[in-house]
């Protein structure tokens, strides 16, 4: 019985900030009534993209969590791994398709399987900004030298910002990252900011 | 398309997986739901959060902050715009470059498109989850940073 309540008061202290936002929205809705056709559909909008898109690259992820063993993918993208580590994290990034928020679980599976802070910062930086589909499509509509000029200063820019932050961020704090990512699926309801 | 890859991709891995070991696919399944569970509530927060921010910033507000040659107030506008919104790139890169054959000047642009892409401040949720408040705040903020110095680039490079 306890158990229940407790249940319900840690559900809704987990989805504070949904609730927040939903207050938020409507809040926003009813003090600016001009606006709130717009919003409304644009949450339409982004709820049909965000809850196509993130599904199945959870399940994907579920997939690579059961068959890729760790030690293949340390040997690839681990600290170890020499050159062969950021080439990797470059190439699967850039192949990537989807919005970068899809990149921050697929960041954390690398982290349980053993992949370098430093060559996750490269994967999620190709993510953000190299990707293979979009460069084509930029190409069309910003102009040739435009994305190939973007594109030149984003790979050392995304090594810089990558080899920046891992001299930013404390080694405990990297290794709380990884605890929490590799307890992943066992406490899905355990925020990894806990102290 | 893009979509359509991913859940064709999904469901061909899934059978391919199925066909080698059905347990362990079961299992598979189970762990992505429950991550999915776990990353739920902040991505709810997101996705209200974003709703709010593209019903005031939509392309029309968009384009006249960034729509001529603006200065420094009009790059820093084209950052901070491109921080706070997330546009697919299939609908930023034609506005963009249709803003552009309009005048627009081309370190605000390539400002802007950099920031979008790099740079997220209403998925912060999300990313805080997986990377802590330090790493995600860290992260944003040296990519916005590098957004200014992309475009001074990019402009450099066009104009050549």
């Amino acid at each position: 019985m306890g158990g229940s309540v407790m249940n319900i008061a840690e559900t809704l202290k987990r989805y504070r900030a949904a609730i927040i936002a939903a207050v938020a929205l409507f809040a926003f809705m009813a003090l600016f009534p001009g606006y709130a056709p717009k919003a409304g559909a644009s949450l339409l909008e982004q709820a049909r993209t965000m809850l196509l898109v993130v599904p199945p690259i959870f399940l994907l992820l579920g997939l690579m969590d059961v068959w890729v063993p760790r030690e293949t993918l340390m040997k690839f993208m681990g600290p170890g791994s020499g050159l062969k580590g950021p080439v990797i994290a470059f190439a699967v990034g850039s192949a990537a398709a989807g919005p970068l928020y899809g990149a921050f679980p697929v960041a954390a599976i690398l982290m349980k399987k053993g992949a370098s802070f430093s060559n996750i910062l490269i994967f999620i930086g190709a993510w953000s900004t190299t990707k293979i589909p979009m460069l084509l499509f930029e190409m069309k509509a910003l102009g040739f030298r435009f994305a190939l000029a973007r594109l030149a200063i984003d790979i050392p820019g995304i090594i810089l910002i990558a080899l920046a932050l891992k001299a930013v961020v404390p080694k405990t704090e990297i290794a709380r990252l990884y605890a929490a990512a590799a307890a992943m699926d066992l406490k899905p309801g355990m925020p990894p900011n806990k102290p | 398309m893009d979509t359509l890859i991913l859940y064709i991709g999904a469901i061909v891995l899934f059978a391919v997986s199925a066909l080698k070991d059905r347990e362990k696919t079961g299992k598979a399944f189970m762990k992505g739901l429950k991550a999915l569970e776990g990353i739920l509530p902040q991505f709810l927060a997101v996705l209200v959060f974003v709703a709010i921010i593209l019903a005031v910033f939509d392309a029309e507000m968009i384009s006249r902050f960034i729509g001529e040659k603006t200065g420094i107030i009009g790059s820093l506008a084209a950052g901070l715009l491109g921080a706070v919104t997330l546009i697919p790139g299939f609908v930023a890169f034609p506005m963009a470059g249709e803003l552009l054959r309009n005048g627009a000047g081309t370190v605000q642009i390539a400002t802007f498109v950099s920031s979008l892409m790099m740079v997220g401040i209403v998925t912060l949720p999300m990313e805080i989850k997986y990377f802590g408040k330090r790493a995600a705040i860290a992260r944003n903020s040296f990519a916005f940073i590098f957004s200014f110095i992309a475009a001074v680039f990019v402009a450099w490079a066009v104009a050549l």
